[in-house]
């Protein structure tokens, strides 16, 4: 197997972006990408396009042929392939591209991710995003997305595992960095208190407590290690990329309160690194609930179980703090455009490992982790990044 | 959904039937055509099982952004339910006081209307949960 290197990174702004198509998107992420590590394009020999649903959001099947022929790829028969494992899509789009380029499949492979949400009414999306859960057995009779993590929430506070307050202040921390991101769709701090009196969507959690929808894209470039300064003096190793799978329906598990996909994704990828939770400087963790980013960074072993929350409320997870959680913003703050969002948190892991953060950056950060779950951690997939 | 993708499963959603594992004993809701545990020494082996109607609430919610299908039931309480087969459930908990649902409450399996599907003339049924001396 070789080793995989990140070579280009692009990402559009996030937010309602009504004069761009899903096109449009993908296009100026794909672009930026290759720009940042200098391709004419004629070098690049495979894409995997991160996308969860634009056959019910854009009435648009087969967007991985949309992409390629848009992108000017088309014109030399570079192979796409579209993968869909609902909000996981990017991150297990990233890990076939890295499978590719270890393989010695594929050498300049793009992985793009892309979903553009607000072409439909919100409630219309937000059945879209039931579909991530079991239509027939969990949507059919009654819970919603949001209410599915209500209830990991409601075990959380009665096993006493995290207060309501520490499950909140997932949404303070991501908001605090998103305010230093200029591509978020939300740039503003706010404070406990606003998650927790903002308007109820499945009690206990708030409209802060769950990410918004987003249009937006992201993407980036990859290829052999050892190729990899041919094309850029500061390439970024992919030190791992686990993925792992879990029952589809939440109530098809014993315990709520750990997602053994997370669990197992990580232990694969620490494995496979080599390394230990404790070696993480920064992390992007899927955070489309609060519950769930707080939960995740238990199952990483970032925190120990029950005291992510105190760690989160106590600052532990700010800049600065243990270790630097969602400094892009996470999905709460930043957005969540499904597809794009496991190949967003990529991106922002290679600004920081570059030093190319800004406002946000971390200092000296050698390993930075990428954690994106599909549906109620029915997918997921734990990359690691390292500077050289 | 079309009519017939309902009808299918009307064994699981109207008599809660599931299946048993021949091989372990395991039992599991809704049906599966094997036993994730044996799988193979499983296949051809798995039965039919009715889940006794009782259990208790092992976690719950108050939803109040519903999609469009339950919209004029909100705000309604959904719950996973520990049935007294050990297994879980989730459904709707129905003729309560919102206030008063909490973990541990017992609960026995109705017969409801599920979410409404009108637009496309169909009225679809299947179990929710009522406190158990209702
Ligand atoms: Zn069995």
């Amino acid at each position: 197997m070789r080793e995989v290197a990140i070579i280009g990174v692009g990402i559009t702004k996030f937010g309602e972006l009504w004069d761009a198509s899903f096109r449009d998107l993908g296009i100026e992420a794909g672009l930026k990408a290759m720009n940042d590590a200098n391709l004419t394009g004629s070098e690049v020999d495979g894409m995997f396009i991160g996308n969860m649903s634009s056959g019910s959001f854009i009435a648009q099947h087969h967007i991985s042929a949309l992409i390629a022929d848009y992108s000017g790829m088309a014109s030399q028969n570079v192979p796409s392939t579209r993968v869909e494992a609902a909000g996981a899509s990017g991150g297990v789009a990233f890990r076939q591209a890295v499978m590719a380029v270890a393989s010695g499949m594929h050498d300049i492979v793009v992985v793009g991710g892309a979903e553009k949400m607000t072409d439909v009414s919100d409630e219309a999306a937000n059945s879209i995003l039931d579909s991530a859960t079991d239509q027939q057995w969990e949507a059919m009779f009654g819970a919603t997305f949001p209410s599915l993590y209500a209830m990991i929430a409601r075990r959380f506070m009665h096993e006493k595992i995290a207060t309501r307050e520490e499950i909140a202040s997932m949404a303070v921390n991501s908001h605090a960095h998103g305010a230093l991101n200029p591509d978020a769709q939300f740039r503003k701090a706010i404070t406990l208190d606003t998650v927790l009196r903002s308007s109820m969507v499945s009690d206990p959690l708030t409209v802060f407590d769950c990410a918004p929808i987003s249009d937006g894209a992201a993407a980036v470039v990859l290829c052999p290690l050892d190729a990899a300064k041919k094309y850029t003096d500061r390439p970024i190793k992919v030190t791992a990329s686990a993925q792992a799978s879990d029952t589809l329906a939440l109530f098809q598990r014993n315990d709520i309160t750990t997602f053994g996909a997370t669990a197992a994704a990580a232990k694969r990828a620490y494995s496979s690194a080599k390394i230990k939770a404790e070696d993480i400087s920064v992390a992007e963790v899927h955070d489309h609930f609060t519950i769930e980013g707080i939960m995740a960074l238990q199952d990483l072993g970032l925190f120990k179980k029950g005291e992510a929350g105190k760690a989160v409320k106590d600052g532990q997870a700010a800049i600065g703090g243990k270790v630097a959680v969602n400094t892009s913003g996470g999905l709460k703050a930043r957005g969540n455009p499904i597809g794009a969002t496991g190949v967003a948190q990529i991106v922002e892991i290679t600004k920081q490992l570059r030093g190319d953060a800004d406002k946000r950056q971390v200092k000296d950060a050698r390993y930075g982790l990428a954690h994106n779950s599909g549906g109620t951690g029915s997918t997921v997939v734990v990359s690691i990044m390292e500077a050289l | 959904m079309s009519v017939a993708r309902h009808w299918r499963e009307t064994p699981g959603r109207y008599n809660l039937v599931g299946t048993k594992c021949g091989n372990c004993g395991r039992i599991y809701f809704p049906r599966r055509s094997i036993c994730p545990e044996c799988r193979r020494a499983s296949f051809g082996k798995m039965e039919q099982y009715m889940l006794k109607d009782h259990g208790t609430v092992f976690t719950y919610s108050v939803v109040h952004e519903a999609s469009a299908d339950n919209n004029n039931l909100k705000p309604y309480a959904i719950a996973m339910i520990r049935m007294d087969d050990g297994v879980l459930v989730t459904g709707q908990l129905v003729d309560v006081d919102l206030d008063k649902v909490e973990i541990g409450m017992p609960v026995r399996a109705v017969l409801r209307k599920l979410g409404d599907e009108s637009h496309i003339a169909t009225i679809n049924y299947g179990y929710k949960f009522v406190p158990k001396d209702k």
